[in-house]
């Protein structure tokens, strides 16, 4: 990206000034390196937000930056609806509320190292990965609309899960606002067989290692210490999510115009807040946030299965839920002021400091945990909030590592047995249905997440606590 | 003499996901192969067996959207049948257009599907002419 046009404020933040139709200023937060190397359509896409009525303060891009759908992924706006404020099915993104979830084991390095094969194959065999997979669980239309309200609680309620997970999620477990009237039979069909599947590309459940820890105070009170032994898992709302996303983006599109928004891209397509189309919207979209966290807490209790069978003194308490693809109506002081903002993170992780008052009592002094999916040969972390980041980004920061190489360009440079032998030369366990996948998701394919994280931390979006390194892959 | 291009598909890079093209001398032809360009992101679509035929229509208010609106029928019926699709027949009048899509179950095993689409999206959304009058129907799908 040609940076030549930006002011730098700091080493890890960087503004583009409003001039035009933009109505604020975009704010980079990245270091030179991680800024060059995006796409010059990141910079296309974080200005066109700037555009959008009602947006408050600035756009933003986190350090993972990249190419998107209208809104660039790495994304944060936030829209006021007494002032116009919009919201765009592209800057939730089609995979409604993909997220990370990470499980403590109580295990160390030495407990998994003799049955990690085993290990493998059974997450493996037990959890449904890829394309045609489908899961032990099949819903009828009444439980489809309970598990679209309730979320991970619907699920908790039905035995996969304790109480104490809820405690551990955004929202409690439950996104308030869910309408599932709004989602449509089509969206409801594609998810009939899909629920407690991890689905494909970048989804993955590993067993990780905390191979580091850096703010040895907050990793105590996360319960994480060097040595230990963790599960991460990351998908998203599967089917029904990207149906809901498919159908609103083409409505949003087509109706742009007669909601008076002029859109510098069509693939910016979004409503007004308190229009008819932008109403529904948000409650199909909330409801598909609560298909995403059902699904982890399923994908959760079928882990924990795996777990008890192998290795019987494990347990696997939450330590915390993030989704990265969302909109959500928050309280943020914008200049002094309290106001009520819907904030789109399209990409981006919600990153609260200590002290807000949506964290669970355990957390409210050390702030939300942040967790960041890495590549499958390279390293996830554990940040937490800070007080700063309210203000810097509506309390957001990154979500991973992002892509360095498309999808097109790794699969012609790797090939996916390669991958997985190097893999297991260092003792990476990699289980997948598709070498072509895995050459895709390829550790190079990848920016260095380390990178990012550090970035992040600089910019004071997050504090770094705990690097882990995979010790099992299983991808989708 | 020149000779007439082939119709073809091909992939063009996105930075998180990737691109389907088809080319043809009709529009018709051009978006059957950008539904083979769409099955090729999950697997060769020589290796997909022409057992089972589905029928697909659908009606936009202009020709680009109608592509969008096509490659999502089709990652519809893909996910909700567990199939793939390595034959198509297309039909387009006006803005309307009725298909037939043949293919087969999922087989894992033989597929090795890589990637399911989530959806087909605006971006790079382009159904045209190029300078040799060849039609072209293109965009990034959500993998």
């Amino acid at each position: 990206m040609d940076i030549s046009a930006l002011h730098q404020t700091s080493e890890d933040q960087w503004m583009l000034r409003a001039t035009g139709k933009m109505r604020v200023p975009v704010i980079f937060y990245a270091d030179r390196t991680l800024l060059q190397g995006m796409d010059e359509k990141v910079r296309e896409q974080a200005t066109n937000v700037a555009t959008l009525p009602g947006i408050v303060q600035a756009s933003y891009v986190m350090p993972d930056g990249h190419w998107g759908y209208g809104f660039p992924i790495g994304g944060v706006a936030a829209f006021d609806a007494n002032e116009g404020g919009v919201v765009s099915a592209g800057g939730v993104g089609f995979d409604i509320s993909c997220g990370v979830r990470c499980l403590l084991t109580g295990l160390q390095t030495d407990d998994i190292e003799p049955v990690k094969e085993q290990l493998a194959d059974a997450l493996f065999r037990h959890i449904p990965a890829g394309v045609g997979s489908t899961g032990h669980l099949h819903l009828d239309e009444a439980e489809m609309s309970a598990m679209l309200l309730g979320g991970a609680r619907w699920a908790v309620d039905r035995g996969w899960g304790s109480r104490e997970d809820l405690e551990r999620i955004e929202e409690h477990g439950c996104m308030r606002g869910a309408e599932p009237k709004h989602v449509s039979q089509k969206a409801r069909d594609r998810q009939r067989d899909e629920m407690g599947t991890l689905g494909s590309g970048n989804h993955y459940l590993e067993v990780q290692r905390v191979a580091e820890i850096f703010a040895p105070g907050v990793a105590s009170e996360l319960s994480i210490a060097e040595g230990d032994v963790v599960v991460a898992i990351h998908c998203g709302s599967r089917g029904l999510g990207h149906q809901i996303g498919t159908e609103y983006l083409r409505e949003m599109a087509i109706t742009s115009e007669e909601h008076g928004i002029e859109l510098p891209d069509r693939e910016l397509a979004c409503a007004p807040l308190r229009s008819e189309v932008g109403r529904r919207y948000l409650g199909a979209m909330r409801a598909g946030i609560n298909c995403a966290l059902a699904n982890r807490q399923i994908i959760t209790h079928l882990t924990r299965q795996v777990f008890s069978g192998l290795l019987p003194k494990a347990e696997l308490p939450l330590l915390y839920d993030v989704s990265h693809n969302t909109c959500k109506e928050e309280e943020h002081v914008v200049d002094g002021m309290r106001r009520r903002l819907f904030v789109h993170r399209k990409g981006a992780t919600r990153a609260f400091g200590p002290g807000h008052p949506e964290l669970p009592e355990q957390l409210r002094t050390i702030g939300q945990p942040v967790l960041i999916g890495g590549s499958m040969g390279t390293e996830s972390w554990v940040l937490v909030g800070t007080a700063g980041g309210m203000a810097l980004s509506f309390g957001s920061a990154c979500h991973g590592a992002g892509r360095r190489m498309s999808r097109h360009r790794a699969k012609k440079q790797w090939r996916g047995n390669k991958v997985i032998q190097n893999l297991g030369h260092r003792g990476i366990i990699v289980r997948s249905v598709s070498m072509r996948g895995v050459a895709e998701e390829a550790p190079g394919a990848y920016k260095d997440v380390r990178a990012v994280v550090d970035s992040a931390d600089r910019a004071g979006l997050a504090r770094k606590v705990a690097r882990l390194e995979p010790m099992v892959c299983i991808k989708g | 003499m020149t000779s007439r291009p082939q119709p073809c598909w091909e992939h063009f890079a996105h930075d998180a996901d990737i691109g389907v093209r088809g080319r043809g001398q009709s529009l018709d032809i051009a978006f059957e192969q950008a539904a083979l360009g769409l099955t090729a992101l999950v697997t060769d679509p020589s290796l997909v067996r022409s057992d089972e035929r589905v029928e697909i229509s659908c009606e936009a208010p202009t020709l680009d959207v109608l592509l969008v609106d096509w490659l999502n029928a089709l990652i519809y019926e893909m996910t909700t049948r567990s199939m793939l699709f390595g034959r198509f027949r297309v039909k387009i009048d006006r803005l309307t257009l009725s298909a037939l899509a043949q293919g087969e179950p999922v087989d894992r095993r033989r597929h090795e599907p890589a990637v399911e689409p989530k959806g087909a999206t605006f971006t790079e959304l382009r159904v045209s002419h190029d300078d040799e009058g060849q039609w072209i129907a293109q965009c990034v799908v959500d993998v």
